[in-house]
């Protein structure tokens, strides 16, 4: 699963046209739900499958259809001219995540406890959601509104 | 049983692979699939941890990076949609407004 992910996240950053960046991202966040369910973070899983690959995806292809856009081949061909920034660029990230990967194995975790049966059900996160966790909640609730006015004014034509 | 640091591997990975699309990719759409990505890599290793500690406030915690990830695509596409108004590109080495 997590493998499959990888692979589709390569998928988005190097396809030349955005719907097909767009169709791989949505691969991606399927098997990241995955991920999700072996985790048996089941809530998250299924905010996963909404949230990501539904409502957050269908507003990508809906932007990319408004648009109209092509596949950006003059930015590829930009891109050909700076092969060698572009593979710099790779070497450093690869740098970086070799260096991560180093400090996260040399740490030896041990196996972790037990984990309950009612671990990431709607009932155990929603329980803390609304007790412990109640003020960030609604602080949420009302940056989710104002991102919504935001969009809207932002997007709206003209009129006058 | 897979151990903690498997995850945590997972999504230094993932999150690597958004950074590079940020910096290599020059379309403003897919550079926003990209920082989604890494914002999904941030997302595994919380509910490992949170599974690895037996708790679920990384649970919590991870729901409200999805909702601040809604709220940011959201704005941010009307972002783009205005500048394709303006500039009929998406491309961000032609976005210069604010060059000084």
């Amino acid at each position: 699963m997590g493998l499959l992910s990888i692979g589709l996240a390569l998928g988005v950053v190097l396809n030349k046209s955005p719907i097909g960046s767009a169709v791989c991202l949505i691969g991606m966040m399927l098997g990241l739900a995955g991920v999700f369910v072996l985790m048996q973070a089941h809530f998250l899983a299924i905010l996963q499958v909404i949230v990501y690959a539904g409502a957050i995806m269908v507003l990508f292809m809906f932007v990319i259809m408004l648009l109209n856009l092509k596949g950006d081949d003059k930015a590829w061909k930009i891109r050909d001219n700076n092969l060698w920034l572009t593979g710099f660029t790779g070497l450093l990230v690869m740098g970086v995540l070799y260096k991560i990967i180093e400090k996260i194995t040399e740490v030896d975790f041990d196996s972790p406890a037990a984990v309950p049966d009612n671990f990431g059900t709607v009932a155990n996160v929603g329980t803390s959601l609304f007790t412990d966790f109640v003020l960030p909640f609604e602080v949420a609730s009302i940056l989710l509104l104002a991102a919504m006015v935001g969009a809207v004014v932002l997007a709206k034509t003209k009129v006058d | 049983m897979v151990p903690l640091s498997h995850y945590l591997i997972f999504s230094a990975i993932l999150f690597s692979i958004g950074v590079l699309g940020v910096l290599v990719r020059r379309n403003a759409i897919v550079v926003f699939m990209c920082v989604e990505i890494m914002l999904n890599a941030v997302n595994i290793s919380l509910i490992a941890f949170d599974r690895y500690m037996n708790q679920h406030d990384g649970q919590i915690f991870s729901f409200m990076v999805m909702c601040v990830a809604a709220a940011e695509v959201s704005v941010g596409l009307a972002i783009v949609i205005s500048l394709f108004r303006n500039k009929a590109t998406v491309n961000l080495d032609e976005i210069n407004l604010m060059k000084w």
